[in-house]
């Protein structure tokens, strides 16, 4: 039978709904994603670690879950809501429902909640934490979630970090090395590296730069990843090592882990950037891309130094979207070139990264 | 860069008489493109030879012409206004056609008059089978394999090929009038010979089937800078085979996972840039239900039937969108009219669910071929909006006004089985109660997919309506012992509940029920089920908007 559950925010607000997926107390920062597809890739993005995720599209599941759109190998959401959760899953590649898939991954899901209601609170008063369950009172999980960390402190890319650097499968011979640091990267970032004739060694975030180069990679990817990048001391000593090594290319997280080790610090949106359709403009050449977002963080330009420039702007909100030096080999954007899910408008990227490495050659 | 100084008086083609494939929708484009462009500051001379149209009131152009839509008539407006440009992508087919012949005619050179927006090159390139479909081929889109025929020998040859059944398009027609699918020679000759008559060229477009493919489209804009989004992809209830303007439609896309989504996406990007329209344009896909196989089937260079739906079912308005295009705006220099705050350039994120489905005119042509194939036989369409399918779809068959309260259509249940399975197997205006009515008597969701290519996930939400009935039938009297019980925590409470958020209307709930539709009524305001109202926003509420545009939904809170 479905079991009836309430999600509860930080600021006490009740919603009732019934329970999906495993039924097992949730607890994370409660955000939205406006993307009307995608929720697969959503699911298992590690850059949602911490995070109760709810999608403003109201009808969820229905083309079920397929075994090629993981982005990494676990799911990485605390918690899901939707509108609904699609009872029967139509679709060639799909081999079972969302909400099978949950069960058998022990995530909680909440349906039947007016997700547009809940937009507008999460962007009115910003977002904040919440807790889903099946058994507790509304007082219970208010108490819950007061007693429990709050998503700033807790620093989520040591939880979704490899834990030993690994090799991701490239068939034929690789024409360059890249070595990517993992703080929560997606598969995809693989797979584009891969089209594009790159091997890639991952490392975990802690790895030191002399680890990394060590193997004389051609190039460094830094990957994206969760949580408050402040807490991110440690990487960004890294990347200040690797800059000016070889070339590098920062995505998400990257890109603010980049501006960190260039003199910048982050700030906190409101309700952050998280959908498939945010405009940004590429300042080289005025052009407007489509892009595939998920970033609570961003970096504030005023106080980058040392030859690093904004080269991208949200045209929403006017947020730095990316970044790129003026002599050294070192770009990064703040969005996702490589979609899954979104538009794959800024795919280009891999390309451009690749060929900013034979360039400095 | 900003608005051409040089443009300051503009001619904008209106679309003429109504008619099937081109109405009203026509005259909401034009009327926004009037509009559009007088906000910039340009004088707005109009012509159009159908005066039952708001754009031919005089508070909408500077100055109106109720004049025939031919060459000789456009030309004497030209000379006595002498306008800077033409804008003819607002005009559906009608306005295209004329622009193309004023140039053709050298019109437009003697004035001076530029062609606003979309080259005429591209439109040709779009409109001309074989230049279009080299243009494909060469940015590596795929089109399914076809033939050119002009004439009834060369029809005859193409009768020599194993591919069948085969797709017959005249060229250069409107709503593919004279168009239908030849299963073997004989109706191949039939349909051609038909087809080179209708079309304006003598030209007709033999090609390979795609029945049963799902239909997508998506709708594209363009601006000069080379920057490009998609406002709105659709998908459409019923396969490959129907006319999209005689198909149920949907946005956004229902079925479709992420890389499909996107795969389809991107190369409507790759055929508007490729094409180099500036403005708005319209993308039919065909998609493999069982692979990533698809196929462009059609683009049209210019705001069409399907837009003014995505521009209404998106809040985002293309037309207003494409004018300020066609004068040289980029589309991060326009403003999102809904939110105020944001720009034109963005996607539309929908946050509720989109439902088209046509009208036939077969209630006052009782004889006519209610079978809807290729050739759009609708004369107008409904558009629904709600939280989820089902209510969205309830909503959109009351508003046909075919004296349909739901599925449930009176006709449909003397249909012997036989006569059942040929309405799932053979598209025609009944096909959605036939399918109700199919599942009322026990038959399987795989049948009917088997019968229709109908996908699943859509056959599967009309099988819990039908549900839904039954169970209001059965719990018929549990509930008409609510109206005196009142008891809120009743099974049955939510049950009503239930069928309200499915989109039954009380006058359905009472006939299921056996109570009077008033008592029904005010049986759910007394349990506080009511409609609460939401708004269309083109953001999914990420941010906040200034004009008011609202749907009713059982849902829980009310915005208004």
């Amino acid at each position: 039978m479905v079991k009836k559950a309430i999600l509860a925010l930080e600021d006490g607000t009740i919603y009732e709904g019934l329970s999906f997926g495993a039924d097992a107390p949730a607890y994370g920062e409660v955000v939205f994603n406006t993307g009307m597809t995608g929720y697969q890739e959503i699911l298992t993005d590690p850059s949602y670690a911490g995070q109760i995720v709810c999608l403003t599209y109201p009808m969820i599941g229905n083309y079920g879950i397929n075994p090629d759109d993981f982005e990494s190998g676990k799911v990485q959401v605390e918690g899901f809501i939707v509108h609904e959760c699609a009872e029967v899953a139509s679709n060639w590649r799909s081999k079972m429902t969302m909400d099978f898939f949950l069960k058998e991954r022990n995530i909680s899901g909440i349906s039947g909640i007016d997700t547009r209601s809940l937009t507008r609170r999460l962007r009115a008063h910003g977002v904040m934490m919440g807790a889903i369950s099946t058994t507790e009172s509304p007082e219970e999980i208010l108490t819950r979630i007061k007693n429990s960390p709050s998503y700033a402190g807790v620093d989520f890319v040591r939880k979704v970090s490899t834990e030993k650097p690994y090799v991701w499968p490239f068939e034929g011979t690789p024409e360059r090395q890249i070595a990517l640091l993992d703080c929560g990267v997606k598969y995809n970032i693989m797979r584009n590296l891969a089209k594009e004739g790159c091997q890639t060694t991952v490392y975990p975030c802690t790895a030191a730069a002399e680890e990394i180069l060590e193997r004389n990679p051609d190039g460094i990817m830094l990957s994206p990843g969760p949580g408050d990048p402040s807490l991110l001391g440690y990487v960004v000593d890294t990347v200040r090592k690797l800059a000016g090594k070889k070339p590098i290319m920062g995505v998400c997280l990257g890109n603010q882990l980049l501006g960190c080790a260039f003199g910048s610090r982050t700030f906190k949106l409101k309700f952050g950037h998280r959908g498939s359709n945010h405009p940004v403009k590429d300042l080289n050449n005025d052009r407007v891309y489509i892009t595939s977002q998920n970033h609570g963080y961003a970096i504030d330009p005023d106080e980058l130094k040392d030859g690093m420039e904004v080269a991208h702007i949200n045209l929403n909100d006017g947020t730095v979207e990316g970044l790129r030096h003026r002599e050294l080999p070192i770009f990064s954007i703040q969005y996702h070139p490589e979609a899954s899910p979104g538009p794959m408008d800024s795919v280009y990227y891999f390309s451009q990264f690749v060929r900013m490495i034979e360039e400095s050659k | 860069m900003p608005k051409d100084p040089n443009i300051r008086k503009v001619m904008v083609i209106g679309s003429g008489p109504i008619i099937i494939g081109q109405a009203a929708e026509f005259d909401y484009a034009g009327t926004q493109a009037c509009t559009s462009l007088r906000e910039e500051g340009v004088r707005v001379v109009l012509i159009n030879s159908n005066p039952a149209t708001i754009m031919t009131d005089t508070e909408i152009a500077d100055r109106v012409y109720i004049e025939p839509l031919n060459v000789e008539f456009a030309s004497r407006v030209i000379e006595r206004e002498m306008p800077d440009g033409l804008l003819a992508t607002l005009g559906g087919q009608t306005g295209l056609n004329l622009a193309t012949q004023l140039a053709a005619e050298g019109v437009l050179e003697r004035y001076n008059v530029r062609l606003l927006g979309t080259p005429l090159k591209s439109i040709q390139m779009a409109e001309d089978r074989e230049e279009f479909r080299s243009l494909m081929r060469r940015i590596g889109e795929p089109v399914p394999e076809s033939w050119i025929v002009q004439s009834e020998n060369e029809l005859a040859e193409v009768c020599h090929q194993t591919i069948w059944p085969l797709i017959v398009r005249p060229a250069y027609t409107l709503g593919g009038t004279g168009g239908g699918i030849a299963q073997n020679p004989a109706e191949l000759m039939e349909i051609g010979k038909r087809g080179l008559k209708l079309s304006m060229r003598h030209q007709v477009m033999v090609e390979r089937s795609l029945l049963g493919w799902k239909e997508i489209e998506y709708e594209v804009m363009r601006d000069a800078n080379n920057t490009c989004i998609t406002v709105c992809n659709m998908e459409n209830l019923d396969p490959m085979g129907v006319h999209t303007g005689d198909s149920i439609v949907v946005a956004p896309s229902q079925t479709l996972s992420d890389k499909e989504y996107q795969m389809l996406r991107s190369a409507s990007l790759n055929i508007i840039r490729s094409l180099g329209i500036e403005g708005g344009c319209n993308v039919q896909l065909a998609l493999d239900p069982n692979s990533f196989d698809y196929f462009v089937i059609e683009v049209n260079p210019r705001v069409s039937r399907s837009s003014a739906l995505a521009s209404k079912a998106t809040g985002y308005p293309i037309a207003r969108v494409a004018s300020k295009i066609a004068i040289g705006m980029r589309l991060d220099e326009i403003q999102n009219a809904v939110t105020k705050k944001t720009l034109a350039c963005f996607e539309p994120s929908l946050d509720y669910c989109v439902v088209k489905i046509p009208r036939w005119p077969f209630d006052k042509f009782t004889l006519a071929d209610r079978r809807i194939t290729t050739q759009m036989k609708a004369t107008g369409e409904v558009m629904s909006i709600d939280r989820a399918f089902e209510p969205a779809l309830m909503k959109a068959i009351r508003s046909l006004e075919v004296k349909a309260y739901g599925l449930s259509a009176k006709k449909v249940n003397t249909y012997s089985d036989v006569q059942l399975e040929e309405g799932i197997s053979t598209p025609n205006d009944e096909r959605l109660f036939v399918i109700a009515e199919a599942f009322r008597r026990g038959m399987m969701v795989e049948e009917v997919h088997a019968l229709s290519n109908i996908d699943r996930w859509f056959l599967d939400k009309i099988l819990r309506l039908v549900q839904m009935e039954t169970r209001l039938k059965v719990h018929g009297r549990a509930i008409a012992s609510l109206a005196e019980t009142l008891d809120v925590d009743a099974p049955e409470a939510q049950l009503l509940s239930d069928a309200k958020k499915l989109g039954f209307s009380d006058r359905q709930i009472a006939d299921f029920v056996g109570l009077p539709e008033r008592t029904i009524r005010s049986l759910r305001k007394a349990f506080q089920i009511v409609p609460t109202y939401k708004l269309v926003d083109t953001c999914a509420a990420e941010f906040e908007a200034e004009t008011p545009y609202y749907y009713s939904c059982y849902d829980k809170e009310d915005e208004r």
